[in-house]
This record gives C-alpha cells, sequence and structure tokens, in this order.
C-alpha cells in the first residue's frame, strides 16, 4: 500500500456489530433487548425519514452493484451525515467500504483532528490520500492560486487514489442545491476512463432503477445525498445529534480580511501581509475546505438549533464562502469535467 | 434563539413533492421555476447578484432579471437559451418541501422528460396564453400520463399578454379539457399566471378577479398527494443481503408500496416459498411496521432462498411472475431498438436479465398519439412492445404499481441505458405459479364435443379469399356436428372492435383483442377460426404464444397481389390506389408472409370449395376433429 504519493491511516475494526450511536437510549435499546421497538425514527419528520431512506437505498445498491466501492470523505457536515446514514444502511453489519479523504494539507487543523476522531470512534477503516508530487513542486493555495491548487491537490489527487486502489465506485456528499451544474448532475454520475465527466454522455436514471453496469476502466460517482438541502442536512444533524467539526459553530476566533472575505489564521503559513492584523471576530463557516479559501462568516450560532434558526433566515448561500467557485465562469462546471467531485 | 421552539419547529415536519414542469424555453417554464425559487425566498443575495451579471450577458428580458438564468445550469445552455438536461430543483415553504425536475420541451429530448416526470407525483404543464394548446402540450401531457402522472396542473402563463382576458383562458381550459379527456388524471387544475410579474404564483393577483381559484404555490402546498402507494398491497424487493455473521441473515431493501408488520405471513414471489416476518431492523432499533418508502431490513422466521433481486409479497397478493409481457418503451439511445436482439434488463432490483424486445406491436406518435406501424424505436420514440426474459420475474402492472411495473434496457455492448419501460400486463404466467384451477377444464369441454379446441387462423391479402374459405370450412364443420365460432374482421368492428379505426396502429390493437378472444373461446373448447389480414409476423405470433403449440393452425391463402386487385370484392384497391385509403396491405403497407405456416394454400389452381376441404383434410390429420 505504500506507494508513492499516499500516506494510508487504518484505523482498527474496533466495533463488530458497527457503529452504534453515543445517545445511551438507543444504544441501551439496543443491549438490553432484541426486541425492544424504537420510537426515536419517529421523531424524525416525514421529507427527513424520506431522504434517509432514499440514501441508505442508494448506498445498498452501489454495494450490491459494485466490485470495490469508497466513501469520500471530507470531514464536513455532508460527509458527516453522508457517514451517518450509511453506517444505518448496512447496520448491524460494519461498514462494506473504507473513507477515502484526500487530504490537501491545507485543511484547518481541527479538522484533521476530527477527522481522525471520527474513524476512531465508529471504527471505520480510513484512507488519507496527499498527492505528493503536488506536495514536492510546492503547489499551495497562496502562491499557485486556488485553481492550480485545487486542480493538482484535489482533483489530480482524487484521481490518483481511486486509481491506486482500483476503486470502481466513490461516493460523494454533494448535494444538488449546491451549485447550477450540480443540479443536473445524476445520482450515479458515470466517468469514462480517466476519471472524465461528460454532462452530454449521463446515463438517464428514471426511478430508482439504476444502471452499475461498468467497462474496464471505467467508474462511477455517486452522489447519495443528492436531494438533501443545506437545510435539511443541518435539521437531521440537530435531530440525530451528529457531532460535527466545531468550527461551525460560532466562536472567537483569529481572522483577517482578504480578497472580500473572512479568512482564518490558522497557521502562520497564511503569511500576514503588512496591512493585515489578525482580529479577533465571532465567527463560524457555513462550509470547509482549505482554510485560505474558506471564508467565515459572523454569526452567534453556537449550537446546532441557532445554526439550523440562522438558516430559516440566511440571505447568502453556502458556496459564497467558497473562493473557489468564482475563479472563473462557469468554474464548477469545468472542474468537474476536469474530475472534481 | 429557543432551541426547543426551533426542534419543534423542524420535528412538525413537512411532506415532500415531486413534480415536473413541462413546456418549451417559449413558454416561460424556467420563468417560471425561477419566479418561484426567487419568491419562496430561496435564491441567495449572492445568486441575485450573479443572476444580475449573467442577465446582462444572457439574458433575453431586457434590463430585468432573467430568471431562466436561475436555472440553465450548463454553459452551453445558457449560451444557447435552451434546456439539454433534467436540473432539480428544491424549495420549500413552512407547509412543504418540493423537489421540481425541470426537463427540456423539445421533441428531442422525450427522453429527459420521461426521467423527468418517473419519479413526479403532479405535472405543471405550462401553454403560452396568446398560442393556446400547441402539439407540444400534447406531447407532454401524453408522456406525463404514459410515465404515472395522475395529477396535472394547467398553467396558462403570460396572461398578461392577452390583457389578463378570461374568454381566452376559458377557451384553452376547455380545449385541453376535451384533449385530456382519454389521459387518465385524476386533476387537472387550470390556473391563468404570469411567470415574468408574479400574477398568481404566489400571491393571488388582483389583475385576475375573475379567477376564483387557488394561487400556483397554495395550490402545490396543498394538493393531497396522500401517496396512493400507502393504500397499495406490500411489495419488498430485495436489495442486498446483510449477512455479517453466522446469528444473522436479513434482506435489505426499501418497501415499494404498503405496509408490513413483524409476524406478518410473506412470500418470495417467484419461488413462492412462504414464511413469516421475525423482526423489521434498523439501527434506530426494531420497528413494529415498516410503510412504503421506508429502508429497512427485514429478518424471517425460516430459512428459505432469497437474494437480490427477489420480490416478497403476501400470499394473497401475488405479483404476476412471468417471462414473457407486454410493455411500452421509450427508447433513449442513438441506436435504434431492434426487436429480436439481446439486451440486459433491470426491474426492480433484479439486475442483469438477459432479455429481448421480441415484437414491436405498434410506434406510439407522442404529438397525435396515434399508433403506428413499427419494425424499429429511435432515439425518443416510443412503443408497444412484447419482452421475453431468460427467467421468470415478478411484477405488476405499471399502472398499478411504479416501483415494481417498471424497468430499464441496457445495451449489452455499451452498458448504456437504451429504453426504460412500464409493463402493461404479462402474456404468460410462469407454470410454477398457481392459477386459479377451473373445475371443468379445457379438455373436459373439448371431449363432451368430441374435438380438439385450436385456433384456425387464417391470413393472407385483402381479396385472397381467406373469409370465404373460412366460411365453407365452418358450414363443412358444423355438418360434421363440430362446435365453432367464425370470428370475422368486418363482425369484429361492429362490436368489440367499433372504437378502432384503420390505421396500423388500431390494426395491431383489433388483431391483439381477437386474440384473446379466441383464446378464450378455446378454453371453452370451442374450434375457433379466424379470418384476419394480420399483415404482421409479430402480432400473428402473438396470437399463436396465447394458446398451446398444437392449438395455433396458421393458414396462409396465398393469392398474387395482381389477382387481389383484379378481383377486388370491396373496392378497396381502386381506392387505395386512389390515395383514398392510407396504408393499404400490399399497396403502401407491407404483407409479411408467414415464414412456416401450418398450411399454406395457392389459390390460383383450385376452388374455394376443394381449398376448403384441403383445410378438413388438414384438421383430421390432426386429429382435431374425427373424419366420419
Amino acid at each position: 500500500m505504500q506507494q508513492s504519493g499516499c500516506r494510508v491511516v487504518r484505523s482498527c475494526l474496533l466495533l463488530r456489530q458497527g457503529y452504534r450511536p453515543k445517545r445511551k437510549r438507543c444504544a441501551k435499546w439496543h443491549l438490553t433487548n432484541n426486541n425492544s421497538v424504537s420510537k426515536k425514527n419517529h421523531m424524525l419528520p416525514k421529507h427527513l425519514r424520506r431522504l434517509e431512506a432514499e440514501s441508505i437505498e442508494i448506498m445498498r445498491e452501489v454495494v450490491a452493484g459494485f466490485k470495490n466501492p469508497v466513501m469520500l470523505y471530507s470531514i464536513g457536515k455532508d460527509s458527516s451525515v453522508m457517514l451517518h446514514v450509511a453506517i444505518k444502511a448496512f447496520y448491524p453489519a460494519k461498514l462494506p467500504f473504507p473513507l477515502l479523504h484526500v487530504d490537501t494539507t491545507w485543511k484547518f487543523r481541527e479538522m484533521i483532528t476530527f477527522r481522525d476522531e471520527t474513524a476512531k470512534r465508529l471504527g471505520v477503516e480510513l484512507i488519507v490520500h496527499v498527492n505528493k508530487e503536488g506536495l514536492e513542486r510546492g503547489i499551495n493555495p497562496i502562491d499557485c492560486g486556488s485553481a492550480l491548487h485545487t486542480r493538482v491537490m484535489k482533483t489530480d489527487a482524487l484521481k490518483q487514489a481511486l486509481d491506486l486502489y482500483q476503486f470502481d465506485a466513490a461516493f460523494g456528499g454533494a448535494r444538488r442545491d449546491e451549485e447550477k451544474s450540480r443540479a443536473k448532475e445524476r445520482i450515479l454520475s458515470f466517468r469514462s476512463a480517466g476519471h472524465v465527466w461528460d454532462p452530454r454522455n449521463q446515463r438517464p436514471e428514471l426511478w430508482n432503477l439504476f444502471n452499475t453496469q461498468l467497462l474496464q476502466g471505467e467508474t462511477m460517482r455517486v452522489f447519495a445525498m443528492s436531494n438533501w438541502t443545506e437545510l435539511d442536512i443541518w435539521e437531521y444533524i440537530m435531530l440525530e445529534k451528529i457531532p460535527v467539526v466545531p468550527l461551525y459553530f460560532a466562536k472567537q476566533r483569529p481572522v483577517v480580511r482578504r480578497s472580500g472575505a473572512t479568512i482564518m489564521v490558522d497557521d502562520k503559513r497564511l503569511r500576514l501581509q503588512s496591512n493585515e492584523t489578525p482580529e479577533m471576530r465571532m465567527i463560524r463557516f457555513r462550509t470547509l475546505g482549505c482554510y485560505p479559501l474558506s471564508g467565515a462568516i459572523d454569526s452567534d450560532a453556537t449550537t446546532i438549533e441557532d445554526i439550523v434558526a440562522e438558516m430559516h433566515t440566511a440571505t447568502v448561500s453556502e458556496r459564497q464562502g467558497r473562493l473557489i467557485d468564482t475563479d472563473e465562469a462557469a468554474s464548477m462546471e469545468k472542474k468537474k469535467w476536469e474530475g472534481y467531485f | 434563539m429557543p432551541s426547543k421552539a426551533t426542534i419543534d419547529r423542524v420535528q412538525a415536519g413537512k411532506d415532500q413533492l415531486q413534480f415536473i414542469t413541462c413546456g418549451s424555453v417559449d413558454d416561460g417554464k424556467s420563468t417560471l421555476i425561477g419566479r418561484l425559487l426567487h419568491d419562496s425566498k430561496v435564491i441567495y443575495e449572492d445568486q441575485l447578484a450573479a443572476l444580475a451579471r449573467d442577465s446582462a450577458k444572457h439574458g433575453t428580458t431586457g434590463n430585468d432579471v432573467d430568471f431562466a438564468l436561475l436555472v440553465d445550469g450548463l454553459e452551453a445552455e445558457r449560451e444557447q437559451g435552451i434546456t439539454i438536461d433534467v436540473a432539480y430543483r428544491f424549495f420549500t415553504t413552512l407547509r412543504r418541501s418540493f423537489m421540481v425536475a425541470d426537463t427540456p420541451g423539445h421533441e428531442q429530448y422525450t427522453r429527459n422528460m420521461a426521467t423527468g416526470a418517473s419519479n413526479a407525483q403532479l405535472a405543471i404543464i405550462l401553454i403560452d396564453a396568446r398560442k393556446g394548446v400547441l402539439v407540444q402540450t400534447k406531447r407532454h401531457s401524453f408522456i406525463c400520463s404514459l410515465l404515472g402522472i395522475r395529477h396535472v396542473v394547467l398553467a396558462v402563463n403570460k396572461i398578461d399578454l392577452v390583457k389578463y382576458n378570461k374568454e381566452r383562458f376559458d377557451r384553452i381550459v376547455g380545449d385541453y379539457m376535451a384533449f385530456a379527456a382519454g389521459l387518465g388524471f385524476t386533476s387537472v387544475v387550470p390556473i391563468p399566471i404570469s411567470a415574468r410579474y408574479g400574477d398568481n404564483v404566489i400571491n393571488q393577483s388582483d389583475k385576475t378577479k375573475w379567477y376564483q381559484g387557488p394561487c400556483l404555490l397554495d395550490y402545490l402546498e396543498s394538493i393531497d398527494i396522500q401517496s396512493d402507494v400507502a393504500r397499495q398491497v406490500f411489495r419488498f424487493p430485495v436489495q442486498w443481503v446483510n449477512r455479517p455473521n453466522l446469528d444473522f441473515r436479513g434482506y435489505a431493501g426499501s418497501v415499494a408500496s404498503g405496509s408490513i408488520s413483524a409476524g406478518d405471513e410473506i412470500v418470495v414471489a417467484a419461488s413462492g416459498r412462504t414464511t413469516r416476518v421475525k423482526r423489521i431492523v434498523t439501527q434506530d432499533g426494531n420497528l413494529p411496521r415498516a410503510d412504503a418508502g421506508d429502508a429497512v431490513t427485514i429478518t424471517l422466521e425460516d430459512e428459505i432462498d432469497i437474494g437480490r433481486g427477489d420480490l416478497l409479497a403476501r400470499p394473497n397478493e401475488r405479483p404476476e411472475v412471468t417471462d414473457q409481457f407486454a410493455a411500452h418503451l421509450i427508447w433513449m439511445d442513438n441506436d435504434p431498438l431492434v426487436a429480436g436482439r439481446n439486451y440486459i434488463l433491470r426491474i426492480g432490483t433484479r439486475t442483469g436479465v438477459a432479455g429481448s424486445i421480441t415484437a414491436i406491436k405498434h410506434r406510439i406518435d407522442v404529438n397525435t398519439r396515434e399508433h403506428l406501424a413499427a419494425r424499429k424505436l429511435s432515439l425518443n420514440e416510443i412503443g408497444f412492445c412484447n419482452v421475453a426474459t431468460a427467467l421468470p420475474v415478478a411484477f405488476d402492472p405499471y399502472e398499478v404499481n411504479r416501483k415494481t411495473g417498471s424497468f430499464i434496457v441496457i445495451d449489452r455492448f455499451t452498458n448504456r441505458t437504451v429504453g426504460a419501460g412500464m409493463i402493461a400486463f404479462p402474456l404468460r404466467r410462469a407454470t410454477n405459479i398457481a392459477r386459479q384451477p377451473l373445475s371443468v377444464g379445457k379438455s373436459e369441454r373439448a371431449a363432451l364435443k368430441n374435438q380438439k379446441p385450436c385456433i384456425i387462423w387464417f391470413t393472407g391479402l385483402s381479396g385472397a379469399g381467406k373469409s370465404t374459405i373460412a366460411n365453407i370450412v365452418d358450414q363443412k364443420l358444423f355438418a360434421m356436428s363440430c362446435h365453432t365460432i367464425l370470428l370475422d374482421g368486418d363482425n369484429m368492428r361492429h362490436g368489440l372492435n367499433r372504437d378502432l379505426g384503420f390505421s396500423e396502429a388500431d390494426r395491431v390493437e383489433n388483431i391483439r383483442r381477437v386474440g384473446e378472444v379466441a383464446k378464450l373461446m378455446a378454453d371453452g373448447g370451442l374450434i375457433v377460426i379466424c379470418s384476419f389480414i394480420s399483415p404482421y409476423r409479430a402480432e400473428r405470433d402473438m396470437v399463436r404464444n396465447l394458446v398451446a403449440r398444437e392449438e395455433f393452425i396458421e393458414i396462409f391463402v396465398d393469392t398474387p397481389l395482381e389477382e387481389c386487385v383484379q378481383r377486388d370484392p370491396k373496392g378497396l384497391y381502386s381506392k387505395a390506389k386512389s390515395g383514398k385509403i392510407k396504408n393499404f396491405t400490399g399497396i403502401d403497407a407491407p404483407y409479411e408472409i408467414p415464414m412456416r405456416p401450418e398450411f399454406h394454400l395457392r389459390t390460383m389452381d383450385q376452388t374455394p370449395e376443394q381449398l376448403a376441404e384441403a383445410v378438413i383434410d388438414v384438421l383430421k390429420a390432426r386429429a382435431i376433429v374425427h373424419g366420419h
């Protein structure tokens, strides 16, 4: 496994019977009486139950239909929900595929801590992949610009990892409500050899009848959370009590203003300009990525309930904080052609 | 912010409505969706800013914001001002969350529309108030109907451009209602709107005081879609066998329809094995009951052989199990459908089923709904086909259950999804499934009559002499005390088939019905004499397949075309030649001669009497009747 360009973390398989939530109530039911009946799921409102069930169905379909699936784990809120739902999908069996994190080495430190804790807590297999060549060439978001950094350290790195482990299907947490070209994305997104996405060469998806047939070299990206909205994600996190990276909650953090965005000073690599002085502000993040590319928002939301309430009154989209989407016109579409998720 | 209140509000919950919008760019479809998204406040400020920028660059609305650009996501679409692919949009109100499938309206994108319609519960059909009901309105309505949508909103858009005129609106609604009568919609609700200015979209417009109905969003929020699937019978396609260790064996899947409780008896459709549900397992604890849409894992009382692709049902509500069925098929690939070629089918969770389309019974013109004879289906064409599978598969008719009545067709070599099908009815029941046993069987009935029941099928050109010969055969059999019935094309059209015209498509349906009637009569022990042109092998073979092999006797009444034209007993050939009749067999429509008829009657050298006697000899040789 120790081939060039990758570092592998394989956490041990802690729980033979799979992940159980920390909530004592449910765990107790499980341990005490096999035939007990849960009332918990009925607390989910109809639309969330429906979304959860749909995602579970897609995940089972992929495990039944592909040889070697993997789940892209980006540490963000969508990944947290995706992982939570996946564990439900295969219960009581353990997760039948590993997680893959493509590490650009520029993620927030708290994200990496959360990632490793999560893998340990849930007892799931985690593969971490870094584009070593990009690292050696010194590719970084500050000097090279977000476009080059994203292509080399995210898109190329992802393709390397998929090729290295011969994964034929990769789950991603992308949602259709995120961005215009995502709205046209299939749930099973076909990639021809070389991971190329061609919007004109996608398979029609009718009913819930997915076509999982592939030829040699072809792969599938699977968006099991396609039909969730950002609000759905947060409501589900709230009701299911899913742990998320603390950066989503408002806290006094050191920030500077750069290119019209509020950037957190997460480490020294940000290289402050002479006119930049970090100030402590009550901020949080709606989306997480490479820290120099992730814009914070001013917020007082310190709990999930606060975040959901804030979402109900939000006036800007979550992607506004992402610097990589505005690189150029049709930015996301172009990245997807190249193999980005 | 009181957190309890937030949780309560979320938990109060809402259901979801999936709908599709139909109409071309010119009808203002994308504008309507953009308007719904904007007015229900799911467009954020940064997206609006981007929209203003885009409107200046690509927009078609002058200085106004072009809402269509909100939804046309691909660069090519924005440049060409068209919608290529299905886009899914989401918005939510306090009462409901909505998922909109925005699909292109042009005929060359029929497959995209079908895709968007496949999961939709409701369709908004847009009509430009200036133009009224157009061919494309009819196409969209037909596709929605075919895909099983039962609720329609008729959005008469651009009502501002006809000065909010009530008469104009009423006339369009009247036209549409007349057209849509045969499409099986449960509800059609017409609303006059202006997507561009927002009239009757989110709020009641004061410019249409004559309109008393709900505004669009109110209606979408309140329509009762209390899903029909809940009321249907229980169906559970097994998706994945969950076997983490020797102590647990569960069947994971989503309840397609109906509901099931722990302790209920179930049957595996294909094998007929029965057992009971032991537990309904989820990570959140066992459930007492699982309803339509729930993704669960079922454990059973007995260890019986079940795998991915099996369909579980209640023993008294079994699905059809067969290896031959008739279905509507939408072709989605550049390479046309070739009848007889092998494809891979996926029905429910049963994947990788080898199958073939054995016959294209007719193609349906999506604009006129007319049935046309067809030898192939090209991209975006819809046909009614016979499908055969290598193994028996379990299903319900699509009209009854969208989840268990649909299938996709996959090319064996490219793996592309090339077709989507909706099953109409089984053509033959699998032998291992018991049918209602009849106390008096076909053979008993026939024995009483001292004959073997069969279908004697006379085929040939118009004027070949079929009816003449069939009539004499009937008289001779009657004289021999045989119990017969003669089904003749013209006679059938006076009753059972009087709703059918003479288009090629209607002829196909004509033969289908005749075949079914003939089969029933043969079941009654009769010798059924049929006299029909029946120009296509496919239809003749369809009838042949309805009964046992020895019970179908195809007789080719072989008279050269020139002779038929010269005889022209009904004057039809002269009408056809002068163009007064279209699609006349032998003139401008083909006749496929039988490849292996049971009997080949060459009529030129013999009299009808002699020919009929030859037929009787054949029947004697086959022990259908006994000679005296």
